[in-house]
């Protein structure tokens, strides 16, 4: 088999397996995994940024939360059905992404960190100035009635599940897609030698502008899907915590690598889950395994794994 | 207990023997044999979804306390339908995301009967739609306004303490009769603080007063000093709410800007809460007015129902704990983790509850619940619950700073609290 | 009030953050440059200093100076030893490899978090000041300690500096941030410098946390707000540049204060946030760094 086609089967089966899922799991860990394949496309949203084209954003909390108010408010405030409410959602974030990749990307490294917290930081403070809208830190409720596309309740634990899944199978597919065009190569270049790059003619500005809102974009798309599946819209999830989350996910699982950024919100999301069972200093635990990984498995799981076994991963 | 709780739960027990019995008829139908035996003796489940860590964990801290002392004396009187009732506590981080988690745990890995137990208004908010949607009755001790105001769904009730909207309300009155007329509100930039500014304003006007100041902090901010001189000059009476950990700076440093010269201060107890009155820099409020949804120190004319509450939970008569005078309560909050669980005892009772398949009527019995006398049960003050609206409705009280204590200068009637319904959440369907 | 005394006020306040910012700054600054490495823990050593300064002034008694003056004393020691474990332990394993180091200092930070979190608690805490007499302008009262605050950070940061100038532990470090390989060749113990540097900038956000703890409380999630300002104070001077970092410090923490001035609140502190982000899109390495980042 053709390294292609062995990446294909490998994600197709990934893809398999988790519709498998569906019949197989228990109540708790069926719901756990809906809500983790939505973040999961946070992560790998992320992992195009980060992963493919070496930038390493610390405000990606400004794009889930530009999706999950793109889609909440006008849910709740104008009456928006549910379908193009997540299209807004998408969009909101595509928009915002462009605005601050315009900024942002005058700067690399250590700044473009800081740049983008701190966009993030106004995001997070706007949500919370205009709290007659948004609720504020509070949030709001959407509607269970409102949460329908086609006739299909979103509320309802199967179909949010395959939802999720849908949701997650397009995230695989554009990521994987993303990096076998020419487009990506360049990212990928770019990630490599920027100078190289940019002396083989190159626009490197315009296509990191590209990767930015591509990475925005799918950001959205997990922040409004988990608020269309799971009806909240808060504040929280525009707080910094929530940049950094993507980065560990996407860090723990292997950053530029296709599943990673899915294997390392799995591993977090349990890794608290269980050890919060254990003891209630679980964050501890958290804190120990963290430091272990990267001791111990240097290029995430899946960069580990595909230095051993699978090279052929991409 | 008195002696005269016992016969309830006796005639309870007899009840449940009897359906026992009938569930031993029909557990000699193949099927049927696991699910009889479970009912019998197993005990009935709380999940417990408390601030162990994140913003929320002072206050955790003594919902937790709380709760294990009115769950012990449950237990020691024979427990509710005469099964033994256990606690499942799971920390939430204070986070909505990880509140909703909590709250599918409960439900689907715990098998909890009920969840219960959230302060924090962004964690219900996060958790109320799932618990609605895997119809797992969820009981909070929030005091936000998210309930009554029709935001939430049939199954999430507050029926331990009361919501901001009507504390707000009744304490107007007195703020405009005895303060000042002229106010300006300091107030964190929350929806839990734009809900004080919206109510307290509306309520202020209704009085014949006005709010010629509003004042909203930004959440993040750690130093108030520069604020201050927003406060104009003409400012009878400063109304403050503040939360989270800066709240004893923001205290202080209103003392220090001021100094001797200040205008009547009156403030939500939640800009002292879980901090003892005696820390340095806090003498300037002296003097001044606070909210308290229960006194924390020990009154003069003490009723028995306080004393009893107070040496099941483990405070002493500054509310602070027992076993450390440095540890102050939660005390103006925790009440209504006490209050919940006695409410979904008698809930759980009224409604003959067996299992999960009882939800239903479990809401029901609570519904139609409407006075709740001022008791052990009830050691805050009597009670009246609005079926429909899913909210309580109690006295709140007014203290003033007098020799490092907290005097009780006034208590609202129920009825001061009161509002138009916004909301009929029995018209919803299960 | 007048605008007058309003602004003196702001510009008073404005002055307290920033010395108390510059102090932890310059310790992220010293990593950060020497080391190559962000040091998302940073925050938590700040904290630590606080809650170590309430354990030695709870235990001290006496007349609370006492208290705090051991608190100055112990607090940067203990701290600076966690991090330079930490350091030996964990970073020096990494080769300061600069992914890693921030999944492993967030690791570090959750670790001291819930380790403060169950030997702590909870609570905010005060520590009282060494004096506590308050001064009253016509227009306001204010306290004094605010002042020593200020003259504390001013002679600390003195003292940095002479040892960054004067000193031979000065030269190396200057030598190792300039070029380690070189320094390797030339028999510096890069390793050890490392750990000290490490140490180093941990105590410096100690202390300040120490100066701020009779101002604001100890509490186990205190060092978040330190960690992101001081943070964006280092990238705003300058990569590797100590003066600037100071000036930053001072223009972050005067503008906070300004800008509270004319704007309500939260708009004031949105506004003061884009400042800081467009400063940096328009001038990417910083007001003094000498080449990008």
């Amino acid at each position: 088999m053709s390294e292609t086609a062995k990446s294909l089967a490998f994600h197709g089966a990934v893809v398999a397996l988790l519709v498998a899922l569906h019949f197989a799991l228990p109540a708790y860990h069926h719901g756990n995994l809906a809500r983790i394949m939505v973040l999961a496309v946070y992560a790998m949203g992320f992992n195009v940024l980060f992963g493919y084209s070496g930038l390493l954003s610390l405000g990606h909390a400004m794009f889930f939360a530009a999706g999950m108010y793109g889609l909440g408010l006008p849910m709740q405030h104008l009456g928006l059905a549910a379908a193009p409410a997540l299209l807004c959602g998408v969009l909101a974030a595509l928009a915002l992404g462009a605005a601050v990749g315009f900024l942002a990307l005058r700067t690399t490294g250590v700044a473009f960190m800081i740049v983008t917290l701190m966009f993030s930081q106004a995001v997070f403070l706007t949500i919370l100035y205009f709290g007659e809208y948004t609720r504020g830190d509070e949030g709001f409720v959407i509607a269970q009635a409102s949460r329908a596309i086609a006739g299909v309740d979103l509320s309802d634990s199967a179909n949010r599940y395959f939802a999720a899944l849908a949701i997650f199978a397009v995230g695989l597919a554009v990521t994987l897609r993303l990096i076998h065009t020419p487009f990506g190569r360049v990212l990928i270049a770019i990630r490599e030698n920027e100078e190289r790059t940019r002396m083989l003619g190159y626009d490197v500005f315009a296509h990191k502008l590209g990767a930015v809102v591509a990475s925005a974009a799918l950001s959205g798309l997990s922040g409004a899907a988990y608020a269309l599946l799971f009806g909240y819209a808060g504040a929280t999830f525009a707080s910094v915590q929530y940049s950094i989350f993507p980065l560990l996910w996407v860090l723990l699982g292997g950053a530029g690598t296709i599943i990673g950024p899915f294997i390392g919100t799995v591993f977090m999301f349990y890794l608290i889950d269980i050890s919060s069972g254990l003891t209630s200093a679980y964050m501890l635990i958290a804190g120990a395994v963290l430091v272990a990984l990267t001791l111990f498995a240097r290029q995430g799981l899946v960069g580990e794994l595909r230095r051993r076994v699978m090279p052929w991963l991409p | 207990m008195p002696r005269s709780r016992k016969s309830p739960i006796l005639a309870t027990r007899r009840t449940v023997l009897k359906s026992v019995a009938a569930g031993a008829g029909l557990a000699a139908m193949p099927g049927f044999v696991r699910y009889a035996q479970a009912q019998s003796s197993a005990p009935i489940k709380i999940g417990f979804q408390v601030h162990r860590t994140g913003i929320g964990a002072a206050y955790g801290r003594w919902y937790d306390r709380t709760t294990t002392a009115a769950v012990k004396l449950i237990n020691d009187a024979g427990g509710i339908n005469g099964r033994p009732v256990e606690i499942i506590a799971e920390d939430d981080g204070t986070d909505p995301k990880r509140g909703a988690e909590v709250v599918e745990k409960f439900a689907s890995q715990h098998n909890c009967d009920v969840g219960y137990g959230t302060l924090f208004s962004h964690v219900v908010m996060g958790s109320a739609p799932r618990a609605g949607e895997i119809k797992l009755p969820y009981f909070v001790v929030s005091e936000g306004h998210h309930v009554a105001s029709g935001a939430l769904n049939r199954y999430t009730l507050q029926p331990g303490i009361t919501d901001v909207k009507s504390q707000v309300k009744s304490m107007a009155p007195f703020v405009m009769g005895n303060l000042g007329k002229k106010v300006t509100m300091i107030f964190p930039d929350y929806a839990f603080g734009h809900d004080h500014r919206d109510f307290f304003s509306a309520a202020v006007e209704a009085n014949g007063g006005q709010v010629i100041e509003k004042i909203a902090i930004p959440p993040t901010e750690t130093s108030f000093t520069k604020y201050f001189p927003k406060i104009p000059r003409e400012t009878e009476v400063i109304y403050h709410v503040m939360v989270g950990p800066a709240v004893l700076t923001f205290v202080k440093e209103m003392g220090e800007f001021y100094g001797p010269n200040k205008p009547q201060i009156f403030g939500f107890i939640d800009s002292l809460e879980a901090v003892d009155l005696n820390s340095p820099g806090l003498e300037f409020l002296d003097g001044t007015y606070f909210w308290e949804g229960m006194p924390r120190y020990t009154q003069a004319d003490q009723n028995d129902y306080d004393k009893h509450y107070r040496a099941a939970v483990g405070v002493d008569d500054n509310g602070a704990s027992v076993s450390d005078p440095k540890d102050v309560s939660t005390f103006a909050h925790m009440f209504g983790c006490w209050e919940t669980l006695y409410v979904i005892k008698a809930g759980m009772e009224a409604a003959g509850y067996q299992g999960p398949q009882d939800r239903a009527k479990l809401i029901e019995a609570i519904e139609a619940m409407t006075d709740m006398p001022h008791s052990n049960e009830h050691p805050q003050g009597a009670k009246k619950f609005n079926g429909r609206t899913h909210q309580v409705f109690g006295p709140q009280y007014i203290s003033k700073v007098e020799g490092g204590k907290l005097v009780v200068q006034h208590t609202t009637a129920i009825e001061d609290g009161f509002y138009p319904d916004e909301t009929d959440y029995t018209t919803q369907s299960f | 009030m007048d605008f007058g005394p309003y602004l003196f006020l702001a510009s008073l306040e404005g002055a307290v953050t920033a010395a108390v910012l510059a102090l932890t700054a310059v310790g992220l600054s010293l990593v950060f440059g020497v080391m190559r490495v962000v040091n998302v823990a940073h925050g938590e050593f700040f904290m630590l200093g606080a809650v170590v300064a309430w354990w030695v002034a709870s235990y001290a008694g006496g007349h609370p100076a006492i208290g705090f003056a051991l608190a100055l004393l112990i607090a940067p020691i203990v701290t600076g030893a966690v991090a330079a474990v930490a350091d030996f332990l964990v970073l020096k394993r990494l080769d300061y490899d600069p992914e890693r180091t921030i999944v492993a200092t967030i690791g570090l930070l959750y670790i001291i978090q819930q380790t403060v979190l169950m030997t702590y608690g909870p609570e905010a805490r005060p520590v009282e000041a060494p004096f506590n007499v308050r001064i009253y302008f016509p227009w306001f009262g204010y306290s004094t300690y605010k002042f020593f605050v200020i003259g504390a950070a001013v002679a600390i940061l003195l003292g940095v500096w002479l040892l960054m100038t004067r000193t031979r532990f000065g030269l190396v470090m200057r030598a190792t941030q300039l070029d380690r390989e070189t320094a390797l060749a030339f028999a510096i113990p890069v390793d050890r410098v490392y750990a000290l540097v490490f140490g180093l900038g941990a105590a410096l956000a100690a202390l300040a946390a120490v100066l701020i703890v009779p101002i604001q409380q100890a509490h186990y999630l205190m060092g978040g707000d330190p960690l992101l300002l001081s943070f964006i104070v280092v990238i705003i001077g300058g990569l590797g540049s100590l003066a600037g970092t100071i000036v930053a410090a001072v223009l972050v923490g005067m503008s906070d204060g300004i800008i509270s001035v004319f704007f309500s609140p939260t708009l004031a502190k949105i506004i003061a946030t884009l400042l800081v982000a467009l400063v940096l899109v328009f001038r990417p390495q910083g007001l003094f760094g000498k080449r990008a980042l």
